[in-house]
């Protein structure tokens, strides 16, 4: 395995770095601007995560603590080689408990405990620019955000209730923050949206193909967009989680047999891990093993 | 050469201007309160924390203007030697360091535009002393409000009705570091 001293500290150059920092500072003063910057490449591809790990690199100290979550779980692929990648370049201590990280990079999810002053919420976005799928121009969007022209957006939102009876829009749900700039959350589900005003958090936008850099700092204003006779709703699978019971989780949905049983479980892993060691029981499990009652019969008694 | 120009950078570059970003960070996303920072002896004036800000922010790629006092051939090559920033006008300015009175009028710095209300100088501002009393701070990084020493009032509020376009400050003495970005409210 190759040592950290092989690295400088956290893969990046120094110089590199600096210009990432230049760029999260203006992002922090200006909410919800999109900043841009010379994104670099990193040593996994596009839709990885380079935008969060570039901006995870540039804010790290060897003092930090670094959790990395990909849609709440520690322990698939991108949240795995993620943190063995700081692991090995900058030789941080990482964990899985969202309270003892100082810095979390993310992938689609907010963590369900409330995140703390002194924490840092790294978001890996895709496509930074919410208007993006409506004007498919740099040189027109950029002009829209200057003219603060965001007609389009809400007939976007009204077009999903002409069309479905609500706004159907489930993720990437675009926010007004600081009634000046439209933003797009990454596609975290706007189950997460109330989450990201008032957070006392830092929160950090990267996005590396796309070559952008936003922020939102900790106590700011950040709106879900929506209408007065169809105001939003944080929305979420009406069901209990099958493991820990946490009614307040967002849910995944997972297909467990040839059937199509569905079981819902937590997405944030470290919350339904936490609760269940708290001796919350799902309907699903049993206490202890976390084993689960897979027939349709079983499902229908505990229902 | 002057001994004292090859001194006094990071002496660990990657890990003090790590540490020393996060306090600036920090600063700008809670506008008002004071963060330590430390890592660089710079020359007078330069403060410790001025130094440290401007070796952590900036190098090749960026431009300085020395305001009043600040433009002395010990902080000029000290400068040059750890940053490689060159030193400029205030009107073509990423950076400004300096007093609060040397920096002179606002309207000379670049503001940004509303397409790349990015573009504008941050003001690096030294102080005698700063803490938490004085005019009163709102707005996002601040929970309720905020209390700070800013040297004027005025000038910081007119700064905040440019908003999304205006300047950014950070605010330096001795070890110590506090922001306040054009999102700000004053009074």
């Amino acid at each position: 395995m190759t040592q950290t001293s092989d690295y400088n500290f956290a893969y990046l150059d120094e110089q590199t770095k600096r210009m990432i920092r230049r760029a999260i500072l203006k992002g922090l003063a200006i909410p919800g601007y999109q900043v841009p910057f010379a994104s670099r490449e990193m040593p996994m591809p596009y839709g990885w995560g380079t935008g969060g790990v570039q901006v995870s690199a540039a804010v790290l100290r060897p003092e930090d603590t670094f959790k990395v979550i990909d849609q709440g779980a520690d322990d698939t692929t991108n949240a795995v080689s993620i943190r063995t990648f700081f692991e090995r370049t900058a030789g941080i201590e990482t964990t899985t408990t969202t309270g003892d990280a100082t810095v979390i990079q993310t992938r689609h999810r907010i963590p369900e405990e409330p995140l703390s002053e002194g924490q840092i919420l790294v978001y890996q976005v895709p496509i930074p620019e919410p208007l993006r799928f409506l004007e498919p121009r740099e040189s027109e969007t950029r002009k829209m955000h200057s003219l603060e022209e965001y007609g389009l957006m809400h007939v976007k939102l009204y077009e999903d209730i002409s069309r479905h009876g609500h706004i159907a829009t489930s993720y990437a749900y675009p926010v007004k923050v600081e009634g000046r700039y439209v933003m797009d959350p990454s596609p975290i589900p706007k189950f997460d949206n109330p989450k990201l005003g008032d957070m006392a958090a830092i929160q950090l936008f990267g996005a590396g193909r796309e070559q952008r850099i936003y922020a939102l700092p900790p106590y700011t204003n950040a709106v879900s967009l929506d209408f007065e006779d169809h105001p939003f709703e944080a929305s979420k699978a009406d069901h209990p989680c099958g493991l820990c019971g946490a009614e307040d989780s967002y849910l995944d949905e997972v297909i467990i047999d040839d059937d199509g049983t569905r079981m819902y479980v937590c997405s944030d892993t470290d919350y339904c891990e936490g609760r269940r060691a708290a001796g919350f029981v799902g309907a699903m499990a049993q206490a202890g093993d976390g084993e689960i009652l897979t027939t349709q019969r079983e499902l229908e008694i505990t229902a | 050469m002057d001994a004292q120009v090859l001194t006094g950078g990071f002496s660990d570059p990657a890990i003090q201007a790590a540490s020393a970003f996060r306090a600036v960070m920090e600063a700008m996303a809670r506008p008002g309160t004071i963060f330590p920072i430390t890592g660089a002896v710079p020359p007078a004036p330069l403060s410790p924390a001025a130094g440290a800000v401007l070796l952590t922010l900036c190098d090749a790629d960026t431009s300085v203007y020395l305001a009043g006092a600040m433009d002395c051939k010990a902080v000029r090559t000290w400068l040059a030697f750890h940053t490689g920033a060159s030193v400029v006008g205030p009107a073509v300015a990423d950076f400004a360091v300096g007093a609060w009175d040397d920096l002179g009028a606002l309207s000379q710095y670049p503001v940004g535009t509303s397409e790349y209300p990015d573009r504008s100088t941050t003001l690096v501002i030294e102080l005698a002393e700063m803490n938490a009393t004085g005019a009163t701070l709102a707005g996002p990084g601040i929970q309720t409000t905020a209390q700070f020493s800013l040297p004027d009032v005025k000038s910081f509020q007119a700064n905040n009705q440019l908003f999304p376009l205006g300047l950014d400050f950070i605010f330096t003495s001795g070890d110590d570091v506090a922001a306040l970005p054009r999102s700000t409210q004053v009074s």
